[in-house]
């Protein structure tokens, strides 16, 4: 019975989800308040494409922030990296597709280790801060452009020769949508795989007590960095779906405010569950589009001033619902499921926490010493 | 002066605490009558230290806590202490990188905080005022410690193992200081050193996994050794 | 030389700025576990506070000296104003769960700075200030903006007045001692709240002090100033030891003249580049930073 249970949660109801967001393509209606155009509109399908890529790439920072309570300010680098890398050795190196693809996920792979074995060195907040660091180092790369690789501020479009056909001009919008669909899905059944495992398990242990691991002998570290590698490479993959997507990389990725977006997406889904996290990148992509919509349409122009800038400024109104989701609902929207559990921000609580002198090592353990 | 049935001070009543996951305190109760030494004690890791932080606040807990006409469950630990309860941690907790002079000067709470007293009894810090508590030895930073309690007219001290890890002959000083503070005040007292017990307590509570197991005189059960046996798993060992 | 001379000068400028912002994050991280994103609000406040208060307050002042000053105190105390706020209204609630404090400072950058964008819109806004800061005096044969030693000169003053108050205040004593351990000062007696307060209006104000600064430095306000600002500040906090402030003076200059000199002497960017190297360095051999506070670096 509980196998089976089991089963119907772990692969047949997400295949259901899934399968149902596939044929999205195939709609061809028209929903009027949600959508300007019809479903299956090269726009819409756009839009839709963008939702689904944020929600896999929300799900892949909650592998590292949720379920292993590591809260990185350097995703982003990991997503450009995806983007800028393989757009460079297809644009700039005339190199072939795939070649360009596998290198591009190797680098990735060897960046998050170097660089996840250095920020680990300190946990916590100040772990924070030196992956922003990190980060930061690749957006000025970025921006700089000392090899006349990225350049700068314009950003790289793709040379859309070199790209599989299927994925190339508006008539392919929807494959698109659909790499975007299996992106998540990858990320989704990955992840899943990966916190089950028992690896997986000692990263959320360490999310609930890393002082616990350490007692148990086990070295929280190693197993940090492997999630924290998971998260990165994952992360790189979508990075080359989002060039894919938007047929070129642009220097939004490379910024800090992209990973607090990102931040952002999860902490409104519920952080540590993967529908949560899904869930909060495609909402806040939606909203934060619409917005925009909206605020460049006509009626706002007649508006008063105050009532103009939390609409034209989409980020003021998303900031303001992350504080509130925080202050009065840190489960997110998954947590109103999982109602009178810990859930979301409370059960990361311990693993963030500073080894200030109220916190740290748990008193039963002090006293038996 | 503990001649009259004593007062009680300070009524402890179902306390529970959570930490984490364990159940540290499950339902203690006990009452610290007015004046004189009642002593805590346990084996290592049964609560005793947790009884104190509770008290205090320093740890979230459920329960009651009666100080005279206060109810201190759901005060916050700086209005509990204001009410005139001394606290002499485990473990020290001088703050390393202020002066001796520094550490006292914080814990002044008084108008007249009692310097005579302090330098009375510990001499020393007089003279090592200006030395940064982190380069004094276990027993001064014990001396600062106690000394940061003696400053304020407390009604009761709650003193956590003041003896750990102290030379005999430090043991015995600290005692002699303890012995003259419960002239002046109540005091609670986490204890190990049986002698210490002994020498200065006239109550006891013995706690185990998170429960009182027994309360009575003190010296009656220091001179029962199967009992303390069981209720501590120790010996009846001489300081 | 004259060269040398005046990447010196210009990166003890920029490594003022750095140290502004980092002593007041420094100081909230050693005190309360708080990561303060807002901080980069803070330096916006006293940018853009000084900015609004030149035009809207102080537009009738004649001499550009008097204007500027009295716009920036006004600035300052917006953002001492604001900080406090900040700490009242959003990071008390959450008392003890730190991780919901920084996405709370986090959410109140981002929405900040949005703020800003929609009323002010995101050209930045040109800075009155008297014109001999825009002069240079020549100094070795090297010609020095003027406005750097006002940038050092201020970053010094706060220095000594804030090892003042640490040293000398009752306030201050209580700072220190919460640091090394929060609960004990409150097994004190002392409410230790109100320290809280205290080091964000603190922060707040020297946060904004390194907004007018800021603005005299680049000539202009923007609404993104604070964010780029504070990724380096973090930095040298980290780089400093988290919860002192010595470090974050030693670690400011470091990065600052780091900054200058790379930049140049490479080439422009290499600079950021290896302050983040050097960030890696520090973190590899020492990872509690030049000044070891015990707190918050977990290995």
């Amino acid at each position: 019975m509980t196998r089976n249970r089991k089963l119907i949660f772990d692969w047949l109801w997400p295949l259901a989800v899934f399968g149902a967001l596939a044929l999205v393509p195939k709609l061809n209606v028209s929903v009027p308040k949600l959508f300007d155009q019809p479903i299956s509109s090269p726009g819409t399908l756009a839009l839709l494409s963008a939702c689904v890529l944020y929600g896999g790439l929300a799900l892949t920072y909650d592998l590292q922030f949720g379920f292993t309570g590591l809260l990185s300010f350097g995703h982003a680098l990991y997503i450009a990296l995806g983007a800028y890398l393989a757009n460079i050795a297809i644009t700039d190196w005339h190199w072939s597709f795939w070649p360009s693809i596998l290198f591009t996920m190797s680098v990735a792979l060897a960046l998050a280790n170097v660089l996840g074995f250095v920020s680990l060195r300190v946990g916590g907040i100040a772990f924070a801060m030196v992956t922003l660091a990190f980060a930061q180092a690749g957006a000025v790369l970025a921006l700089k452009d000392p090899h006349h690789w990225t350049h700068g501020e314009e950003g790289l479009g793709a040379d859309y020769t070199k790209l599989p056909k299927a994925f190339v001009g508006i008539v392919n919008t929807k494959n698109l949508y659909w790499l975007s669909l299996a992106f998540l899905a990858v990320v989704f059944f990955v992840v899943r795989w990966a916190v089950e495992s028992s690896p997986g398990r000692i990263w959320q242990a360490i999310r609930e007590n890393e002082q616990r691991v350490e007692v148990l002998g086990l070295r929280p570290r190693a197993y940090k960095l492997q999630s924290f590698v998971l998260s990165s490479f994952l992360a790189a993959a979508g990075g080359i779906v989002y060039m894919l997507l938007y047929s070129g990389s642009t220097l939004v990725l490379t910024q800090p405010n992209f990973t607090l977006t990102l931040l952002l997406m999860v902490v409104i889904g519920g952080a540590g569950s993967r529908w949560g996290a899904v869930l909060g990148g495609i909402l806040y992509t939606y909203v934060n589009d619409r917005l925009i919509a909206i605020g460049n349409s006509s009626t706002v122009e007649g508006l008063p001033h105050a009532l103009r800038t939390p609409i034209e400024q989409p980020l003021f109104l998303l900031g303001i619902i992350f504080i509130l989701i925080v202050v009065f609902l840190p489960g997110g929207l998954a947590g109103i499921a999982s109602r009178g559990r810990p859930s979301g921000l409370r059960r990361l609580e311990e693993a963030i926490r500073p080894g200030g002198s109220d916190g740290g090592v748990p008193e039963q353990l002090q006293e038996s010493a | 002066m503990s001649a009259v049935a004593a007062r009680t001070l300070l009524s402890v009543r179902d306390l529970h605490v959570f930490l984490g996951q364990s159940h540290v305190l499950q339902g203690v109760s006990f009452d610290v009558p007015e004046g004189g030494v009642t002593a805590l004690l346990g084996r290592n890791g049964v609560g005793k230290t947790t009884t104190l932080r509770a008290i205090l606040g320093l740890v979230d807990r459920r329960g009651s806590v009666r100080f005279g006409a206060d109810e201190l469950v759901g005060m916050s630990t700086h209005r509990i202490v204001r009410r005139s309860v001394g606290y002499v941690p485990e473990d020290r907790d001088v703050f390393t990188g202020l002066t001796v002079a520094e550490n006292l000067r914080l814990a002044e709470r008084d108008a007249e905080p009692r310097y005579d007293l302090v330098y009375e009894l510990f001499p020393e810090l007089e003279r090592r005022a200006e030395q940064r508590a982190g380069t004094l030895s276990g027993g001064q930073q014990q001396m600062v410690a106690i000394a940061r309690a003696l400053l304020n007219d407390n009604r009761v001290l709650l003193v956590d193992e003041p003896t750990k890890g102290l030379a005999p002959v430090l043991v015995a000083q600290v005692a002699d200081v303890l012995e003259r503070l419960a002239e002046l005040t109540t005091v609670l007292l986490v204890e190990q050193n049986l002698g210490v017990v002994r020498r200065l307590a006239r109550d006891a509570i013995v706690l185990d996994q998170g429960r009182v197991v027994h309360a009575g005189d003190a010296q009656e059960l220091l001179a029962q050794p199967a009992l303390l046996r069981r209720l501590l798993s120790v010996g009846t060992h001489a300081a | 030389m004259s060269t040398f001379l005046l990447l010196t000068v210009t990166g003890l400028g920029l490594g003022a700025m750095y140290f502004l912002i980092a002593s007041g994050l420094s100081l909230i991280y050693g005190l309360m576990g708080v990561l303060n994103f807002a901080h980069g609000a803070f330096i916006t406040v006293g940018s853009y506070g000084t900015w609004w208060a030149s035009l809207h307050v102080f537009g009738g002042v004649q001499s550009n000296l008097l204007r500027w000053l009295l716009s920036a105190l006004l600035g300052l105390a917006f953002g001492g104003v604001f900080a406090a706020l900040v700490e009242l209204v959003l990071i008390r609630p959450l008392y003890a769960r730190h991780i919901e404090q920084v996405l709370v400072t986090v959410g109140l950058q981002l929405s900040f700075v949005a703020l800003v964008t929609g009323i002010w819109g995101p050209d930045p806004k040109t800075f009155v200030v008297p014109a001999w800061l825009h002069e240079t005096t020549d100094i070795a044969g090297a010609h020095i903006p003027n406005d750097r030693w006002i940038e050092i000169a201020t970053a010094v003053a706060v220095l000594a007045l804030l090892q003042l108050f640490l040293r000398k205040t009752r306030y201050g004593l209580i700072i220190r001692a919460g640091v090394e351990n929060r609960a004990m000062v409150q097994a004190l007696g002392i409410d230790v709240r109100k320290a809280f307060t205290l080091v964000f209006a603190i922060g707040g104000i020297a946060a904004a002090i390194a907004g007018v600064l800021s603005g005299v430095y680049f000539n202009v306000v923007g609404p993104e100033q604070g964010t780029s600002l504070l990724i380096f500040a973090f930095i040298v906090v980290v780089i400093g030891g988290l919860g002192s402030i010595g470090g974050s003076a030693l670690a400011a200059v470091v990065v600052g003249l780091t900054q200058q000199y790379t930049n140049y002497y490479a080439s422009a960017g290499v600079g950021d580049m290896v302050v983040v190297l050097l960030l890696g360095v520090v973190l590899l051999a020492r990872p509690r930073g030049f000044a070891g506070a015990a707190v918050g670096a977990r290995a």
